[in-house]
């Protein structure tokens, strides 16, 4: 569905992006995962037709983005990072002028309309001003304008950006439930949402695509080491002896917490969590909790940075 | 021409709907009945083509005033608060974009001269003036106020925020408005060239005679065309950011 080939961007001296290829099937979920910075915004901007690139190509469909913008944008609805919405319009209003500027015709405005209300769960505010909104609910008109001209590919950028707990969910939601009508393309770095909610991703660091694939295909690509942490009631000799011992664990980290427990945080080679926990309950291990350690691709994607950053991961900017 | 009356009915709609069309609008009544109680009907007797021809001098004023104010929020705003993208991710030609704000403008500003007009029909009624210097000097009015707003369209499209475009704008209007002062030391055609530029001395006061030249008319027209040439290029040129 969207062929990009060798995209570049420089504003000025600075190249934002450099030599991007990618592919998107019809249909795809695609994850793109960046820190701030990292040229995912100037990618969806070229890729909605608001930036022209320095270099490279875009089809969507078999149409190319620089020689016929207009073909392109009647498919392609685009969420901003903050939603282009008027306050002083009703939500009513406001998607029926979106829906009229993205080229639905008059007849078919109203339905339009009732149908990406519906999509977004905003039937019921309908006659209110956007401007009295809760952030959550002003995201789902951006949503909403987004994708009510019934675009085969829908741009969203940092969807979640903003929103409280209970907003994600509903968002998280509200995205699941565009699967299989659209093409997605999700920009975040939010990797808990990505993780949830995509079937294949793009990992851009310092303007390049770094990998790509499913989240399968970059765990593996990356070694197999999973950590676990595992709450003893109190350390025990004999269980770090047992777990050291074993040749699937890599390394085994002791960690002591307030009232008597012990944090292990238990690296093995590929998932074993079932052979690490009986080897603490017959090295006579009282077990307190066991979790998964850092999520996974969390982990990907700080290797990821760290190799393209020289070491520095700027884990501080991950969500 | 279904988007740009889509976008300007979506503009001419957020005059109303915000406070700053309804403040714009009621300074300018008030100040068109303050001037033309003060100069044009308190002043010893006069003609009253006299009368009239004062009004539609004090209303050119007020009336470009408005017009700067009233075009510096139509793109400068709306890339402040980031909505401009709705209308530039969207199967939307640039003239579009900038026919349909620039229409929005020219309806309300039309709309609030043409409310100044009891103040004329008083003239009308107690007096002797023809509807032709009426209709006239209204023309006048709608060309200047025309004109200068199609340059605060082109203020608004190189600005980022409404406080630069009302700034560029009213540089460049004063610019127009004063390049005569500049014939007093060039010389003949040069004089006369930069005679033609001026926005308001060579053009406008033969609207408030009560007679319409066709070059005064052409020459609004073309002032009006370029600025708005200018903005759409302006507009197409963040595409090349």
């Amino acid at each position: 569905m969207i062929e990009v080939r060798g995209l570049t961007k420089y504003y000025g001296d600075h190249a934002a992006i450099r030599q991007l290829d990618f592919d998107i099937a019809q249909g795809e979920v695609i994850g793109f995962l960046g820190l701030n910075g990292a040229g995912k915004t100037t990618t969806l901007k070229i890729l909605s037709c608001i930036l022209l690139p320095t270099a490279g190509t875009v089809i969507v469909d078999g149409v190319d983005a620089l020689s016929n913008p207009h073909e392109i944008r009647k498919r392609i609805g685009f969420l901003p990072d903050t939603p282009p919405l008027y306050n002083e319009m009703t939500v009513g209003e406001y998607l029926t002028f979106a829906a009229r500027v993205r080229g639905v015709a008059r007849k078919q405005t109203a339905s339009a309309v009732a149908a990406a209300e519906e999509k977004t769960g905003l039937t019921h505010k309908h006659r209110e001003l956007v401007g009295r909104l809760s952030h959550g609910y002003r995201q789902r008109v951006g949503v909403a304008q987004a994708l009510v001209h019934n675009p085969s590919l829908l741009i969203l950028d940092e969807p979640t950006s903003g929103l409280d707990p209970l907003q994600i969910v509903e968002m998280r939601n509200l995205i699941k439930g565009l699967r299989g009508q659209h093409t997605l393309l999700i920009s975040s770095h939010i990797l808990a949402e990505i993780s949830q909610t995509c079937d294949r991703l793009l990992v851009i660091q310092a303007g390049e695509i770094v990998r790509q694939g499913t989240e399968e295909q970059l765990a593996s690509s990356m070694g197999t080491r999973v950590e676990v942490e595992i709450d003893l009631e109190a350390e025990s000799p004999a269980v770090l002896e047992k777990l050291r011992a074993l040749p699937q664990v890599c390394s085994v980290v002791v960690d002591p917490q307030q009232n008597n427990l012990v944090r292990l945080v238990v690296t093995t080679e590929g998932d074993h969590r079932p052979t690490v926990v009986s080897a603490i309950v017959a090295a006579g291990g009282r077990i307190m909790r066991v979790e998964r350690g850092r999520a996974r691709l969390e982990r990907i994607f700080l290797e990821l940075t760290k190799k393209k950053e020289g070491g520095d991961g700027k884990e501080g900017q991950l969500s | 021409m279904s988007n740009v009356l889509t976008i300007a009915g979506r503009d001419l709609g957020a005059y109303f709907r915000t406070l700053s069309g309804y403040v714009i609008f009621a300074l300018v009544l008030m100040i068109d009945g303050l001037l033309f109680n003060a100069f044009a009907l308190g002043e010893p007797d006069r003609r009253s083509s006299e009368v009239l021809a004062k009004f539609f001098y004090f209303s050119s004023g007020t009336t470009m005033i408005a017009s700067i104010m009233l075009s510096m929020r139509l793109l400068a705003e709306e890339k402040q608060t980031g909505t401009l993208v709705l209308l530039t991710s969207s199967p939307l030609r640039d003239r579009d974009i900038i026919l349909g704000k620039y229409l929005s403008g020219f309806a309300f500003m039309s709309l609030m001269t043409l409310s100044t007009v009891y103040m004329p029909l008083l003239i009308l009624v107690h007096g002797k003036i023809s509807w032709g210097h009426l209709f006239s000097g209204y023309l006048g009015l709608l060309l200047l106020g025309g004109t200068t707003l199609a340059i605060g369209t082109l203020g608004s499209a190189l600005a980022r925020t409404q406080v630069l475009a009302a700034i560029i704008s009213g540089v460049m209007v004063v610019l127009l408005l004063t390049c005569w002062l500049l014939t007093r030391v060039t010389d003949y055609p040069i004089n006369e060239i930069v005679l033609e530029l001026a926005l308001y001395q060579r053009h406008f006061t033969s609207f408030t005679l009560g007679i319409v030249r066709v070059g005064d008319v052409l020459y609004y027209g073309m002032v009006s065309y370029v600025a708005l040439f200018l903005a759409i290029r302006s507009l197409e040129a963040r595409r090349w950011q």
